[in-house]
């Protein structure tokens, strides 16, 4: 199995990688920080990965995105799966203020996830085959006062993938969206953790279930389906209240 | 945020910080104030404060592997690894850890901190007897690589050393070779204590070796219980497996566990064992990690938490002191569901290290506020028995108990003075014992 992973080193892509080395799978990762993308190749390699070759980008450099991706389909072959989970969470108070800080959550976690997209869809097309799972969230599924530009960033994201599946239908590729709930990682280290929060290592056995079963979306932990079932259908005068 | 030991007492108010690599680790140290201090934590498996302050640093994500040489057995890696993700690698390739733990939920960096023994420590010893080396990221930001040939005073203070010396960043570690991973095992079924102890000197011979004590039994029955032995198997299959059961999904109520319901579970299993006395062959986790099938199952003792109390006896006075424990315990009513005998080997050169020549017992017991006059009284007889207790599962010693139990606290706290002199690692727990002073606050 070849699998490609844009954003390897955050804790849910090292965590769903592991799961991926331990079936002998050969990889392409993606990350920013040269040396953290060195220890994982180790780290899987010795986890049974077949062959993990990298590349250091900064994924903000999108007209960089066409490399990349031609650069992972030439050191694997076909590209069976590929897991897209770079993403920021930034200070979310600052976000509702400044503008810059809102359009870096947008390019990072919108913006450079669609350019990607359109390159890996043409790509794949040709290939005929291919699964492409995104790490969206649940903050997309209704906008909260507390995050709603990393909410809006992933909904953007989500409704791409929505109308992107049935385009890639006939061409035998899987679209698949993960929403991930709570995740205990660096990304959200200082938040009081409770009972919802999960750890990256759930979350992956959650990711790599639902990319082998072709979900379409998929929250995990799966629990977070009813949630937000919930969470969706408070009328907006009560949900306009609620503070979380 | 709120953190805790596996015990769930103490609870404190801490900030955690878990950097993602060696290189912001010590970043972190380097950043530290003169007056700050902070104490590493690996799993968080350990059972009292031992990892707990008012800063943290937790090695969760330090967790890659490094090298991994399957023909010498020598494994590099991170500390934040844990035996769960050592053993998915290594067993495949044949290679178990020499001494592992009674949960495979230990990180490596904490099994060296509490020097951890296993069910063979009368035949291998403890696990820092297979560390070759570590690096060890010291209080002014350097790093050294401690190994029993070099920076030997380190290394014998680092490993059981509570993490009070550094951060332990990443270890190598001889794994051994085994041909399978099914245990062969049998039980033993004995009377009363001294019965117990003869057995568990006539089993001797075995690999592995572990008793355990019907602690609600009193009168000529006290100290009845069951023997498990075990060897590696020579033939069997080469496969990880992680039997997951029930999960325990929220604090139960503490009133579940009464001294009715243990003594019907003691009871329980005291006839379920008396029968399955011949030779079986069973599965390593199994084995090693029974309670590692019941997830969270320290949930069970409810919102308060547990104490759980291991000491360790010298041989000579083990029989009549263990006799007075268990008495002491049973007649207060507070028995554990747990009670734990293993006969201990040779101790090592690691300065705190808990293991030595001895029986070594561990008992749980919830926490209320009548169980602490008891465990004062249990600590009174372990020391005038010549006893110690392991730090890794103390939430409440006295450090006047503490020292009497390792004369070789002075030694260690010289040496910490030196590689530390600001105190940037302390722990609630090495305040209390009098290894650190106690800063002006600390929130408990």
């Amino acid at each position: 199995m070849n699998v490609l992973i844009i954003g390897a080193t955050s804790a849910i892509g090292k965590a769903s990688a592991r799961l991926y080395a331990s079936r002998s799978a050969a990889f392409f990762l993606v990350a920013r920080d040269t040396k953290r993308l060195h220890e994982m190749e180790l780290d899987l390699k010795i986890r049974g990965a077949t062959s993990v070759e990298s590349d250091s980008r900064d994924l903000l450099q999108c007209d960089q995105h066409e490399d990349i991706i031609d650069s992972a389909m030439v050191q694997l072959g076909t590209v069976d799966v590929v897991l897209i989970c770079h993403g920021v969470l930034p200070d979310l108070e600052q976000a509702e203020v400044d503008f810059e800080t809102a359009r870096q959550v947008l390019e990072v976690n919108g913006l450079s996830v669609i350019s990607l997209l359109i390159i890996l869809a043409e790509k794949l097309k040709k290939q005929g085959s291919g699964r492409i799972a995104v790490l969206t969230s649940v903050a997309g599924d209704r906008g909260r006062r507390t995050n709603y530009t990393y909410g809006a960033s992933k909904a953007l994201v989500s409704t791409y993938l929505q109308g992107l599946r049935g385009n890639l239908l006939d061409h035998g590729i899987q679209i698949i969206d993960i929403r991930p709930g709570l995740v205990d990682s660096p990304m959200t280290a200082g938040f009081e953790k409770g009972l919802l929060w999960s750890s990256p290592e759930r979350v992956a056995r959650g990711i790599v279930k639902a990319i082998d079963r072709n979900r379409h979306t998929a929250y995990v932990p799966e629990y977070w389906r009813l949630i937000m079932l919930v969470v969706r259908y408070i009328p907006d005068f009560i949900f306009n209240r609620l503070r979380f | 945020m709120q953190l805790q030991g596996w015990g769930r007492y103490p609870q404190v108010d801490a900030r955690l910080i878990e950097p993602s690599s060696s290189s912001t680790a010590i970043a972190t140290i380097k950043a530290q104030g003169p007056q700050d201090s902070l104490i590493a934590r690996g799993a968080g498996r350990s059972y009292g404060d031992s990892a707990l302050n008012s800063c943290v640093l937790g090695s969760r994500l330090l967790d890659n592997f490094k090298a991994l040489d399957t023909e010498s057995g020598i494994l590099h890696c991170g500390a934040g690894l844990t035996f769960d993700q050592l053993l998915q690698v290594s067993i495949p390739q044949g290679l178990f850890p020499s001494v592992v733990p009674g949960t495979k939920g230990v990180s490596i960096g904490g099994a060296i901190a509490t020097d951890i023994h296993g069910k063979n420590h009368h035949q291998d010893g403890s696990f820092c007897d297979y560390v070759d080396s570590f690096t060890l990221l010291l209080a002014n930001g350097e790093c050294k690589i401690c190994s029993p040939r070099k920076n030997r005073e380190l290394f014998h203070a680092t490993c059981g050393g509570m993490g009070l010396t550094g951060i332990i960043l990443d270890a190598t570690v001889k794994l051994e070779k085994v041909s399978s991973v099914s245990i062969r095992s049998r039980s033993v079924s004995t009377h009363n204590l001294a019965h117990t102890i003869e057995q568990l000197e006539c089993l001797n011979s075995n690999r592995f070796v572990v008793a355990w004590i019907d602690c609600l039994a009193s009168g000529p029955k006290l100290g009845r219980g069951i023997i498990h032995v075990g060897n590696f198997h020579e033939t069997g299959p080469l496969k990880y497996q992680s039997r997951r059961g029930p999960a325990v999904p929220f604090s139960m109520p503490a009133i579940l566990l009464n001294r009715y319901s243990m003594k019907l579970f003691n009871n329980l299993y005291c006839r379920m064992n008396n029968k399955a006395k011949a030779d079986t062959v069973q599965d390593y986790d199994s084995f090693f990690f029974p309670l590692d099938r019941i997830k969270h199952w320290n949930r069970l003792y409810g919102r308060r938490g547990f104490l759980q109390y291991q000491i360790l006896l010298p041989l000579d006075s083990a029989q009549e002191g263990l006799q007075s424990l268990l008495e002491t315990a049973a007649s207060a009513g507070k028995g554990s569901f747990l009670a734990v005998l293993k006969k201990l080997g040779e101790s090592n050169r690691n300065i705190l290290s808990f293991p030595g020549p001895g029986l070594t017992l561990a008992l749980d017991f919830k926490r209320e506020a009548s169980v602490f006059p008891l465990l004062n009284e249990l600590d009174r007889i372990v020391i005038d028995h010549g006893g110690r207790h392991y730090l890794a599962k103390d939430s409440r010693l006295d450090e006047s108990v503490f020292k009497a139990g390792y004369p070789q606290w002075k030694k260690f706290k010289a040496l910490k003075e030196k590689v530390d002199p600001t105190q940037c690692f302390s722990s609630l727990q090495s305040h209390r014992i009098g290894l650190t002073a106690k800063p002006g606050s600390v929130t408990s």
